[in-house]
């Protein structure tokens, strides 16, 4: 693939189309995905880390991390297989292969990477990495992308901000869950049920920016 | 006998969104009808099933070292064949799913079946395991998806179950991003409670 097919493809890409990007655009794609469709409390995506994730603060804090990183990189080769391979290829029937192979090999190797540049990040990030090629939130946000008929740059962007909004909805379930600790919780109600009930009043709280997007 | 019991476990002692909590995110996500719950019970089955028979035939070609990523491609495949076949003969079906179509592929579930059973046991038994687990997460959508449905709608299949007057002003919430997790909740609750009597006696 040559670089000058590549910037081709990225110019003719729609946000850059204009000639500048879109301020009103790129602001409603970040408020909308840390906010008003918050991938875990709206969307129903990543729900498994967030009920497996977040016991504890520390925890829940490097797995938000190890989500953004990911999610970002993913998307960035998701959307460049997706425009520059399978589009031209007339193969976009295989865009869910596809989607899953790119980001369980983009795992592997961000693990491998760390372990041998980053020992410290990696210990930090390293037990969170496989836990991530099941993680609907990233395969959802590929989809989500090519459906919305996002750019590269409005791809990156959205990547970014529902990673933020994913680790915002896990480290404020975190908090709310330590202190639960010493809670007096009714017995049937203890452990997983109390935790949906939570995330509901959650998810109930977060509608509240509904009206932020105009 | 010893097949029906692979089927039988799937549906209430080892069901899997009930008792192992797998492939949460579809079961929240679609069950706003009994329709829909309907689609992707039917949906994830056929996957399940399938991807248990593929894994079970290849089980002793497949290196230890690379069956994760081939039982991901093996699911994949299916998943693109069912999202093409919904595409092509229930569109309205597909629309309302959304990209929880293609994202049955990271449905713990499936993955967790084909890592869990497929891959030690016999063809006949992996079907009758994949068909249980299939049959046991169809019944649990749609058992959150009549509460939904009913309380936010009015309405069960579509047909008017609590009269005009609750039709026009629903409880909303409850099709609603929160109110499926907070009906999510007390379904779990219920269940511990039916433990726990079921352990006192």
């Amino acid at each position: 693939m040559s670089a000058s097919m590549l910037m081709a493809a990225v110019l003719a890409s729609p946000d850059t189309g204009g000639g500048g990007v879109n301020v009103a655009k790129m602001m409603a794609i970040i408020l909308g995905a840390i906010f008003i469709n918050n991938f875990v409390l709206s969307r129903f995506l990543g729900i498994c880390p967030f009920l497996g994730v977040s016991k504890q603060l520390d925890s829940a804090v490097g797995m938000g991390a190890a989500v953004i990183f990911v999610m970002t990189l993913a998307t960035l080769g998701s959307w460049l297989v997706y425009h520059l391979l399978l589009v031209p290829m007339e193969l976009t029937y295989l865009r869910t292969i596809a989607f899953i192979l790119i980001i369980a090999s983009l795992v592997q190797l961000v693990e491998m990477i760390l372990q041998k540049f980053s020992p410290a990040l990696y210990s930090a990030l390293g037990i969170y990495l496989p836990l991530i090629t099941t993680n609907c939130a990233i395969l959802g946000m590929a989809v989500l992308n090519i459906d919305e008929r996002y750019g590269l740059g409005e791809s990156l962007v959205h990547a970014v901000s529902a990673g933020i909004g994913f680790t915002l909805a896990l480290v404020l379930m975190a908090g709310i869950r330590e202190r639960l600790e010493t809670a007096d919780v009714p017995p049937a109600l203890r452990g997983l049920p109390i935790t949906f009930i939570i995330a509901g009043a959650m998810s109930l709280a977060f509608f509240g920016f509904a009206g932020l997007g105009g | 006998m010893r097949l029906w019991g692979e089927f039988a476990k799937g549906i209430y002692k080892e069901n899997p969104v009930f008792k192992q909590a797998l492939g949460m995110c579809p079961f929240l996500a679609v069950t706003t009808s009994v329709e829909n719950a309907l689609g992707m019970g039917a949906a994830s089955t056929f996957v399940v099933v399938c991807s248990n028979f593929l894994v079970s035939v290849l089980r002793k070609l497949i290196p230890r070292k690379v069956r994760i990523p081939c039982y991901i491609v093996i699911i994949a495949t299916f998943v693109t064949l069912v999202d093409m076949v919904m595409n092509a003969y229930a569109p309205q079906l597909h629309r309302s799913l959304g990209i929880f179509i293609p994202l049955i592929v990271v449905n713990c579930m499936i993955l967790g079946r084909a890592e869990g059973f497929a891959n030690k046991n016999t063809v006949i038994k992996s079907l009758a395991d994949g068909f249980g687990m299939g049959v046991g997460f169809t019944l649990a959508m749609i058992l959150i998806a009549s509460f939904r449905e009913i309380l936010g709608n009015g309405t069960w299949l579509a047909v008017n179950v609590l009269g005009e007057r609750f039709h026009n002003q629903p409880v909303l919430i409850a099709i609603l991003a929160p109110g499926a997790f907070i009906i999510m909740g007390f379904i779990l609750g219920t269940f511990n409670i039916l433990e726990r009597r079921k352990a006192g006696r």
